[in-house]
This record gives C-alpha cells, structure tokens and sequence, in this order.
C-alpha cells in the first residue's frame, strides 16, 4: 500500500509539474476566464 | 463525537462552497472571475461559469485539455487529479462538493424516499459510463478527429453548470438570454429533474451520474485520508451498511462518500479513520 501510495504521489507531482512546464496552466486558466457556452447551456 | 459529525461536515461544505465561489461581486454583473487563481482546479464539481467562481473545475479543465489540438495527455490535470485523489479520494464528496451539499439539502424535505436496492447499485455504475463515454470519450475523439473543443458532460448533463453558471448569468445578461435556444431547455430540465430526484433519492446525481466521483472512486483504497473498517474489531453485522444510505458493500469502499456518519451506529468501534488505527497500536505499545 505504501509502495502504491508513493508511486501515484510521484507520478501526480511528476505529471503536475511537466504540465506547469509545458505551460497547460495558463490553457486551463484561458478558458475558465471565458463563459463557457458549452456549459450554461448555449453550446 | 460521532453525533456531531453531521454538523461538522455541513459547516465544512458550506465553507468550501463558499470558498470556491468567494467572488461574490461576480453575481451582481453578472460577470465572471478572470484572476489568474483561474488556472488552479478546486477538488470538487464546481463550474468555472459561475459568477463566483474562483478556480477551474477539475472535470471541465480535463474534457476541454482531452479535446485540445495541443496536448494529447493532459499532464497537469492529470497530475492533480491523481493527487486529490490520493490524499482526498471521496472525502472530496462528502466534505467538499458543493452540489453534493445541495442535494443533501433537498434529500431534507420531506416525502418518500428511495431505498437502496439492486437497481440503485446497478444504476451506480452508470456514472463510469458517463465518465468513459462524456468526460473522456466525446471530447478526445472529436478532439483528434475536428480539433474542436468539445466538453460533452458539461455541455449536455452537468447540472452544476447550469445551476452555477447558466441560471444567474441568463438571469442578469439579456443577450445571453437571447441566445438561449434547445440546449439550455434541455440543460434546465435535466437540471431539474437531477434536484428532483435528490429529494426521494439520496444524493441521486452522485450515486449514478457523476464522472467525478467515479474517478475519484478508483483511489478508495488507497487515499490517504477517509475511514476504513478495521478487520479485527469489525464482526460483520452489516449495521453500517443498512444505516448508510449510499449503495456501499462496506465502509470506505468506492461508492462511500467517506462523510463517517455509519461510525456512530457501529457498536464495536470498527471504523475508523485511516491511519488511525496504527497509531493506536503504536500508542499502546509504548
């Protein structure tokens, strides 16, 4: 379990940190500054 | 102590909901957060339309990455879904969904009330349908075959997002309003079926739609934090899951929403939080 446990941990930081490099941060952050249409209904 | 877990864990869901949606001045735009806070997801299922919104939500970060030209793997959400689920894991649903929190107040009025059965638990599993087919599905493979941003769960069945987001921005800006057509009817009507439904069926929308907490499901066994049944106390007389009103085979498997509300009818002392079972036994071996 602990084994398991380190192993997510490690490969969740690893996968947040090359996400932050590859600069999907700023993706994420461009599209929920915008009203999603999709999402409220309007498509 | 276990008496007071209820209270507790709805003062800790109404701090969460208010903390997602701390933007406040957002409602009376009605117009929406644009801060660079935007770019972090909450854990739980919260709208990044709505008016009050501070963050992203995890699931609409994730479909509209899986649809992106860019990014075939979409690392960062990636990354913080495996971590909240490895240190959260259902916790999140039970103690920091907002819309979790909404149906359990509907659940409140009173009337006649489902009972878990066979159907339950197997409509239970048609939130991982929902989860392969609209989260993951839809929005990677028009993705890669248009390039164009499809987010299918958000478009078509998520309730927060109507109510969060559609509801009050309609509701202050005309223009949108104008452009409300079939989509949004469906929207409200889903909406309003969902909430419902919440009030015969506990937390129906959870049990049997939500993508969210089926990907959080899969880390039950392993998230850090959550309760879980010591086997050497445990008797087996089945009290927790009679009491619970989740479709749950035992305490802390993936369909528990880890709130602990079944550690006051268990009369053995069998669950527990995690990890703190180890430190008894270390306690009283010292």
């Amino acid at each position: 379990m602990r084994k398991t446990r380190l192993a997510i941990a490690f490969a969740g930081a690893a996968a947040l940190l090359a996400g932050l490099w590859r600069g999907e941060y700023a993706v994420t952050m461009n599209k929920a500054v915008r009203v999603c249409l999709e999402c409220i209904g309007i498509g | 102590m276990a008496e007071r877990l209820p209270f507790r864990r709805k003062c800790i869901q109404l701090a969460a909901a208010l903390l997602y949606n701390a933007n406040l001045k957002g409602f009376a735009g009605p117009s929406i957060y644009q801060g660079r806070l935007k770019g972090l997801c909450v854990p739980g299922l919260n709208c990044y339309s709505c008016p009050g919104a501070v963050a992203a939500c995890p699931l609409g970060a994730l479909q509209n990455a899986l649809s992106s030209v860019r990014y075939r793997l979409p690392l960062y959400i990636f990354g913080l879904l495996l971590l909240f689920g490895l240190l959260l894991g259902r916790v999140i649903c039970g103690f920091l969904c907002p819309f979790g929190l909404v149906q359990e107040l509907l659940y409140k009025v009173p009337g006649p009330k489902l009972k878990k059965g066979r159907l339950t638990r197997s409509l239970s599993r048609f939130k991982y349908v929902v989860l392969a087919v609209f989260a993951i599905g839809v929005p990677l493979f028009l993705g890669l075959a248009n390039g164009m941003p499809v987010p299918a769960f958000c478009k078509y069945i998520c309730p927060a997002g109507t109510l969060e987001g559609g509801l009050p921005l309609m509701a202050g800006d005309p223009q949108l309003r104008a452009l409300a057509g079939g989509l949004f009817q469906w929207k409200v009507a889903l909406l309003c079926l969902i909430l419902v439904s919440a009030a015969f069926a506990y937390r129906s929308f959870c049990r049997f739609l939500c993508p969210l907490g089926a990907i959080y499901s899969l880390f039950s066994r392993i998230s850090i934090l959550g309760i879980q049944v010591d086997g050497e106390a445990c008797t087996g007389c089945g009290a927790c899951v009679r009491h619970c009103k989740l479709d749950v085979r035992r305490p802390g498997d993936g369909e528990c929403i880890q709130c602990g509300e079944c550690r006051a009818v268990c009369k053995h002392g069998a669950i527990c939080q995690k990890n703190r079972r180890k430190e008894k036994m270390k306690h009283e071996t010292a």
